[in-house]
């Protein structure tokens, strides 16, 4: 029996004078939908990133929007991070249910703010947790400000800069008037005095400028895909509103004069997919993105872009199904759907995104990808990828070329689209060139005219499906291996896991972990190498049956036995991966 | 530029006295004495016996999916509002099957040009009711009489907010043609309804039944007045099935509502950006 040994911060500590010895600070701030807590949330970590340190926030709300209990977790840390985490050192309560629903993770020495204008009841909370009850409600006045007062009371129990929120309401009313700032102002100015006066022998240093103070960016996943998708040269994107992606749109619409591409709204998932392809056509780099739900009705254009071999990128940020399912949360039971959607065979590439940084450099290699291989790129996102904020050093562009692939605007009077190649990749043009082709969604001969007979089926059916092959001598990336080569425990895992089990295993000894990108093609042989070796796996992934696990079966023939599966919407905690390696029986 | 420069390695297959012959001849006087060629037209089409007429007409084109050949027309125009883009479309391709793209784009006036197909039937899978079908009318899906009322396409797309909405007839090339010129002149959405016999699996709209039963708007008749549209496209019966435009008015494009297309089509933005620092330092 293996015995891992955890961290010492899963230790739960007392929540005493000078918490900075606290290595990952969690707050939780929660509230009615409706009562602000997301801007909050962010405004709170951007004290905290100019103030020198790193952040990672997670968010649960329901499908609604007034009412309905929102939450955000807020974890400060000098070091990186980069998961969320069950413990809760201060919960910040704007109403009962967050009391009531966050209790248990309050332990002695940890801390509760709440609003004592609402006659909260606290009896549910274990005794040795610190009280911090301050009149939210009165100091605000207004409702709207309560989120300000409570903002302005945490940074004086932390130690924070007040300046810092101050500057961060100026610049977040400042085409608002005067007026608003004033009052936001004064409201966090409030919170913040009552505070120092009334616990002034329990303020801590939490929040306390650190010395070296680096400029740090504060993106989650969806605006991290928007940036990515600028930066890698996007033209035009057509984006159905769909949680959890409908961030990448409104990200994309604000910006789109600015650096000359569109961002459309479609009439539907149908038309968001067919629309890109006929931009793609024309020469535009183009996109599209949505959710399980939304790629569903995508699937017959996933399959007229691979026949047309016409480059468009999809992103799909997964959430709980089927059907409706659950819209607001995260999940990852959309691998083996995306994998096979379609009639017929097709060449695909599926990439899965670890984290927002992640997210922003695949996005850039995904249009530069579906440029190369004339044929749909996807991109696997999830719920927490898309709302988790994070910093991030200032995200660095320098490195990339914009790659158009075999493309020319050359008039040429016999011009062979669908010439066959040995790397399955023709020269592509565009209308307007002189060039005549037809991209037919019929089976066709080298110029787009359209075929029946046996021999030119079969050779566009195998050119199209050279380009997976190319694709994976060229451009296929092997799984990345975290810590030792020799372990105990092997774990494999994919997408938004990443970071929680990376976060999991930080302190463990005999454990590493395999974490796969590149989807389709996918490395088999790199992937067969590590997991052939090793001594037992165990599958972590956020759906029922463990569709990575089926895909490393189909590929590599290695059955996985011990898995780690949820698949109720939540992440996978680090602290639940800890328990699953100490009672794995190895 | 002459016909036999559209001429491609593809001889048509549509049945003998089909009317798609009839479109694609008036398209192609059209092509001619526009001189609608390859450096500035591209052609989409949907699925249907319609979407045939790519292969034998040598205009670059994008043959879609069964009733989306409106979005990938959508698209290329975004991409590239410089090119005439033409819309071969069916009235099962864009009623039936592709019926919310159909209303959406009328809605939005990109300057689109879109030829409806329309033979009150399901040509290629061999005589299946379609959405223009009659209500009563017999076919293999329908051996009892059709129980749906059909759709309008002239009313729906007024309804739907097309700037230019008119009506040809098949049998009647040189006049077709023009209506074609007349669409495509607009600026903004045009659809045209073509009314077309299919020979084989439609017995009741044949040649002598549109000839019998039609008439040209008159100058009487004014295309601005969206009413006295809408009035005439609830027309149809003996002798009352009208021919021509019955509504023009000029509404922006869509497409000039883009600030950042305004200069040059969208494709002539450069993709290359180097520095984004303006942008990130919004995140810090």
């Amino acid at each position: 029996m293996l015995t891992i040994v955890p961290k010492k911060e899963f230790i739960p500590k007392p929540f005493k004078k000078n918490m900075s010895d606290q290595t990952f600070f969690s707050i939780k701030i929660g509230g009615q939908a409706g009562q602000g807590i997301k801007s909050a949330g962010l405004t709170l970590s951007k004290v905290a990133t100019r103030s020198g340190f790193n952040i990672h926030t997670y968010t649960e709300f329901p499908s609604l929007i007034r009412g309905g209990h929102n939450v955000e977790q807020i974890l400060i840390s000098r070091e990186d991070i980069s998961t969320p985490l069950q413990k809760t050192d201060l919960l910040i309560a704007l109403n009962q249910d967050t009391i009531n629903k966050h209790a248990a993770e309050l332990l002695p020495g940890s801390g509760a703010m709440f609003d004592a204008d609402k006659r909260i009841d606290t009896s549910k909370l274990v005794t040795g947790v610190n009280l911090y009850p301050v009149p939210l409600s009165k100091l605000a006045g207004l409702e709207l400000l309560i989120n300000t007062v409570a903002l302005g009371a945490t940074i004086a129990l932390l130690g924070g800069k007040v300046d810092l929120l101050y500057d961060l309401i100026r610049l977040e009313y400042s085409d608002k008037g005067e007026e608003l700032i004033s009052k936001n102002i004064s409201a966090a100015k409030s919170g913040y005095d009552f505070v120092r006066q009334s616990f002034a022998d329990q303020l801590n240093t939490v929040l306390a400028s650190l010395e070296k103070i680096e400029q740090k960016m504060i993106v989650n996943g969806a605006e991290a895909v928007a940036l990515g998708a600028i930066a890698g040269g996007l033209q035009f994107a057509s984006i159905y509103p769909m949680s959890p992606i409908s961030g990448i749109l409104q990200a994309l619409a604000v910006h789109q004069e600015k650096y000359g591409y569109i961002y459309k709204q479609p009439e539907d998932e149908i038309a968001a997919l067919t629309m890109a392809i006929g931009a793609g056509f024309a020469g535009a780099r183009s996109m599209t993105a949505t959710s399980g739900g939304g790629f569903c009705l995508m699937t017959e254009g996933l399959g007229l872009a691979a026949m047309t071999e016409t480059p468009v990128v999809i992103i799909n940020g997964m959430r709980p199904g089927p059907a409706t399912g659950l819209p607001s949360w995260s999940g990852q039971g959309d691998l083996q759907f995306i994998l096979h959607a379609h009639q017929g065979t097709i060449p695909r590439i599926v990439l899965a995104a670890g984290d927002g940084l992640d997210a922003f450099n695949l996005t850039m290699k995904a249009l530069n990808l579906a440029q190369k291989y004339q044929t749909p790129v996807i991109l696997l996102i999830d719920k927490n990828i898309c709302d988790d904020d994070q910093s991030y050093p200032v995200f660095d562009i320098s490195g990339y070329q914009l790659n158009s692939g075999k493309f020319t605007t050359d008039f040429n009077p016999n011009f062979a689209r669908y010439a066959q190649e040995e790397d399955g990749i023709s020269y592509r043009t565009i209308p307007g060139t002189g060039n005549f082709f037809i991209a037919n969604s019929d089976e066709h001969l080298e110029a787009g005219f359209s075929t029946e007979e046996s021999a030119d089926v079969v050779m566009q059916a195998d050119k199209r499906m050279r380009k997976q092959a190319t694709c994976e001598k060229e451009d296929m990336q092997p799984p990345e291996l975290f810590g030792p080569a020799s372990a105990e425990i092997t774990l494999v895992s994919w997408g938004s896991n990443k970071n929680n089990i990376l976060h999991a295993i930080r302190d463990t000894i005999g454990v590493n972990y395999l974490h796969i990108t590149w989807m389709s093609p996918f490395p088999t042989a790199a992937v067969k190498d590590v997991l052939g070796k090793a001594k037992h796996i165990i599958d972590i992934e956020c759906n029922s049956t463990g569709q990575l696990a089926e895909l490393i079966a189909e590929k590599t023939g290695i059955l996985i036995t011990d898995k780690l599966l949820k698949y109720d919407g939540r992440p996978i905690y680090p602290e639940e991966i800890i328990t699953k390696l100490n009672s794995s029986n190895v | 530029m002459q016909l036999s420069d559209l001429t491609t390695q593809c001889s048509p297959n549509w049945c003998p006295g089909c009317g798609d012959l009839a479109i694609w001849g008036a398209f192609k006087n059209a092509a001619v004495q526009k001189d609608w060629n390859n450096f500035n037209t591209a052609l989409v089409a949907g699925i249907g016996c319609h979407g045939h007429l790519l292969n034998f007409t040598k205009l670059i084109s994008f043959e879609g999916l069964h009733g989306r050949a409106l979005p990938v027309a959508t698209g290329i125009k975004m991409a590239n509002h410089d090119l005439n883009v033409f819309v071969f479309t069916g009235d099962g391709d864009c009623l039936s099957e592709g019926g919310n793209h159909f209303i959406h784009a009328c809605r939005r006036n990109l300057n689109l040009t879109v030829f409806i197909h329309d033979n009150a039937i399901y040509g290629l899978t061999t005589g299946q009711t379609s959405p223009t079908s009659p209500l009563g009318y017999k076919s293999k899906s329908t051996p009892e009489g059709n129980p749906d009322t059909p759709i309008n396409p002239l009313a729906l797309a007024l309804g739907a907010g097309a700037t230019f909405v008119a009506r040809g007839y098949a049998g009647d090339i040189a006049g077709l043609a023009q209506l074609m010129i007349k669409a495509h002149d607009h600026p903004g959405t045009a659809i045209l309804d073509i009314l077309q016999p299919c020979v084989t699996f439609n017995k009741e709209f044949t040649h002598t039944f549109y000839r019998d039963n039609s008439y040209q708007l008159g100058p009487d008749h004014d295309v601005t007045d969206k009413n006295a549209a809408f009035k005439k496209a609830q027309e149809w019966g003996p002798k009352q099935i009208p021919l021509g435009i019955f509504y023009q008015v000029t509404e922006p494009t869509y497409e000039s509502r883009f600030p950042q297309i305004t200069k040059n089509p969208l494709i002539q933005n450069s993709p290359e950006r180097k520095d984004l620092s303006d942008l990130f330092q919004k995140f810090v």
